[in-house]
């Protein structure tokens, strides 16, 4: 209302690791019209049987925090933190991207990698697999480059993401 | 005697026993037989049976409504289910606390496509607050416990259990009710007291004050609406109510300016739009309340009390809002009125009062009862005068008619009126009769209904009969679709696009065919002899009312206007605010 500017917020949430749970979220963004435009999820703690799920974002000041408070009807979630206002947060992306390539663009795609940290993981003679790891502009940047250099294949995981500092969520 | 083993089936019926549940809403089939073999071997609870499944929810509805209680619905596998679906819904929508067990097929044929298998809790995800498959019978006391926990606490909703049949036949290990506990779930109560303090400061220190009160002041429990009559009575304010809320504060007294919203009175919206603090409690600034958002009460500070953290800022931004159980708030602000011995400014109370007296001389909802065709005001304003001192609860169907009950009959008490407000489910009132009947035998129950509403849930009546339930129908019979026609009339050119009623029964021998007495009225002179003997007669009545069928309801906010810009009914035509096509695609 005051302030329509969409912007873009990273959200952990701690759930059960129970049948359907990550149903319950995804339909609550489908069904409430919010937007995903990354989303993860694994378990994290075997003793408690939790799984914490990173959601990227969109939305205005009013849209965010009813996303947190709809997040927090859901029964089987215990915690929901948004890492974007809660303070620093650090946030990473893994990518695996497969080029096929031959010849001189093959040292082109390894000179890049060089510069991008990414590891070739799997190679033959026409292709490599890279593995790259940073935040999503990084990620982006290195598909980008390496597009021209023959047909790609992209796999990214979505961001992960935990605050700064000794703090939790 | 905890933990002890039995079967699934009978691991159900002992937690619904240990709830104090009563009485449950169901139909029988293939994948719930167990749990009615169970039901048939215990006296503890009786189970009503419906026609429809959708009547059972409905009915479970009435039950919890009118009692505050949950209310339990028992139905089969895949169409069983799913027809409950629009009951779930609406209690979704209403915040009603149902429990809703339903069978599944054995675990083995889950996925398969099996005989009457549906994905009920993929189905029932988005309509339930919470719901549960059990796969395993040592899981089923704690998810019982757990489902009527979550039903009854904090916003109350539906919970749907999916039993699947081998689940049901399976031993397993029993555990009472106090062993269970949830994590995660946990409500706030208890508002927080320095938000409290402030709120009571901004309220004592109001000049054009309001209380906005709805839904969850009826939820919170008759303690609730006792302490917001106290705290409305201290601070001699004026309240007004949504159309969930009605009964919360006393109907009859002065301080009330009856319902709000788009067919709200004049005086009720005319002092939101003008008021400078308003005290929203458990209510959800919905759209039907606010009409037209950037122009919704624009110069006052806003407080919002509600139970629901997401309620709050979803619609309108609040200054001060406070999250808790509404009793436990009011009860805190009155607490602190007191502590800080708060006083009113009578002067700025006196003008705020003798504005709302002016609003209220325009007498918004005087109608003109002329010649012999009856108006349907007059007849809900005879139906008032002649049953408000019974014992009575109302359920309505939905339409023209359901806003004209809230318009022209009086509610003193909480739970005395039930109505579907959040999705609007014709085929509600019938249903939910029965519910509100089983629960209260002697009392004067009356399903206000319209001619077509009544035709989505009319096998109910059977199950009126089966069990002598003394129902009284009241259908005011426009032959239309009233409500729909009324649009059409207002936003579409009165291009009446199917929503004339072609081939209606005869009500009365409908009445005769289910068993029950049917009354016809088709003449101004004998609506109170009908409305009498409909009261008199033992059993089950069925009234059909033919009324004025060109009969609109106002006051009425139109979509995309603001509260102050209201069509009442002695405008002249063309009068009142032109409908624009933003608002027109509103719904
Ligand atoms: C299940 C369902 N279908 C459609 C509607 C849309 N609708 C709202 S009011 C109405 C007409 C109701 O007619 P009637 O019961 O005769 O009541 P009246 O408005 O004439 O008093 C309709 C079709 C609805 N609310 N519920
Ligand atoms: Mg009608």
């Amino acid at each position: 209302m005051d302030d329509n500017e969409i912007h873009r917020h990273t959200i952990a949430v701690l759930v059960d690791n129970e049948f359907g749970v990550l149903a319950r979220v995804v339909g609550l963004f489908s069904g409430r019209g919010y937007n995903i435009e990354s989303l993860t999820v694994a378990k994290v703690d075997d003793a408690e049987n939790w799984s914490r799920i990173t959601i990227v974002t969109t939305g205005n000041d009013m849209v965010i925090p009813q996303i947190k408070a709809q997040l927090e009807r859901l029964v089987p979630v215990h915690k929901i933190a948004d890492l974007t206002v809660e303070g620093p947060s650090v946030e990473r992306e893994m990518a695996l991207v497969k080029v096929e390539c031959k010849g001189e663009k093959r040292v082109e795609a390894l000179r890049m990698a060089d510069i991008f940290r990414a590891r070739a993981i799997d190679t033959t003679e026409t292709s490599f697999v890279f593995e790259v790891t940073g935040v999503r502009d990084k990620v982006k940047a290195f598909v980008n480059l390496m597009e021209p250099l023959g047909r790609i294949e992209v796999c990214r995981t979505g961001i992960v993401a935990v605050k700064r500092g000794s703090d939790t969520i | 005697m905890a933990n002890q083993e039995m079967t699934g089936a009978e691991i159900v019926i002992k937690s619904l026993i240990d709830q104090g549940v009563e009485v449950i809403f169901g139909y029988p089939g293939g994948a719930v037989l167990p749990l009615y073999d169970e039901l048939f071997k215990q006296n503890s609870i009786r189970h009503i049976l419906v026609r429809q499944e959708g009547g059972a929810v409905h009915a479970a509805e009435g039950y919890a409504r009118s009692t505050g209680k949950p209310g339990v619905v028992l139905v089969t596998s895949g169409p069983g289910a799913t027809n409950a679906v629009t009951g779930l819904a609406d209690a979704l929508l209403d915040s009603i606390p149902i429990i809703c067990l339903t069978g599944q097929v054995a675990t083995h044929l889950i996925g398969n496509d099996a005989f009457q298998e549906a994905d009920t809790v993929g189905i029932t995800r988005p309509v339930t607050k919470h719901n549960y498959l059990v796969k395993s019978a040592n899981d089923l006391a704690r998810t019982m416990h757990e489902a009527f926990y979550v039903a009854t606490t904090g916003r109350p909703g539906p919970v749907v259990i999916d039993l699947p049949k081998d689940v049901q036949f399976e031993a397993g290990t029993y555990i009472p009710p106090s062993l269970v506990q949830h994590k995660s779930y946990k409500p706030q109560i208890k508002g927080n007291l320095k938000a409290i303090k402030e709120a009571v400061k901004l309220i004592a220190g109001a000049k054009k004050p309001i209380f906005y009160s709805g839904g969850g002041v009826i939820n919170s429990g008759p303690k609730a609406a006792k302490i917001l009559t106290q705290l409305v009575r201290m601070t001699g304010y004026p309240i007004t109510s949504t159309l969930m809320g009605l009964g919360a504060f006393p109907a009859s007294d002065k301080q009330s300016l009856g319902m709000l919203g788009m067919h709200g009175t004049y005086e009720a919206n005319n002092a939101m739009h003008d008021c400078d603090v308003m005290i929203c409690v458990g209510a959800r600034f919905d759209d039907r309340i606010t009409g037209r958002l950037d122009a919704f009460s624009p110069n006052s500070k806003k407080i919002h009390i509600d139970i629901d953290p997401s309620s709050i800022n979803k619609n309108i931004r609040v200054d001060l809002p406070i999250v808790g159980d509404v009793a436990h708030v009011l009860e805190d602000m009155v607490k602190v009125w007191k502590s800080e011995v708060c006083v009113p400014d009578a002067a700025a109370l006196e003008s705020w009062w003798s504005e709302i007296a002016a609003w209220r001389s325009r007498d918004c909802l005087k109608f003109k009862q002329e010649g012999s065709v009856i108006k349907p005001q007059y007849a809900l304003s005879r139906l008032q005068e002649l049953t408000k001192d019974h014992d009575r609860y109302i359920t309505t169907e939905v339409g023209q008619h359901q806003m004209w009950a809230a318009q022209y009959l009086t509610f003193d008490e909480p739970n005395r009126w039930m109505t579907s407000g959040g999705l609007g489910t014709m085929g509600y009132g019938l249903p939910a009769a029965v519910g509100a009947q089983i629960a209260h035998p002697d009392a004067l129950v009356i399903d206000v209904a319209g001619e077509a509403s009544i035709m989505m849930n009319i096998q109910e009546m059977s199950t009126i009969l089966q069990y002598r339930l003394p129902v009284k129908i009241f259908i005011l019979n426009n032959q239309y679709m009233g409500m729909v026609r009324q649009w059409q009339e207002l936003m579409h050119g009165s291009r009446y696009s199917e929503s004339y009623m072609e081939s209606l029964p005869d009500f009365v021998k409908l009445a005769e065919a289910f068993g029950a007495k049917g009354l016809r009225c088709d003449h101004v002179d004998n609506v109170d002899d009908c409305i009498k003997e409909m009261i008199e007669t033992p059993g089950a009545v069925l009234v059909d009312m033919l009324v004025d069928q060109t009969e609109n309801v106002f006051p009425m906010v139109p979509s995309g206007a603001a509260h102050n810009q209201m069509l009442l009914a002695d405008d002249k035509e063309g009068e009142g605010p032109e409908v624009s096509s933003k608002g027109r695609a509103l719904v």
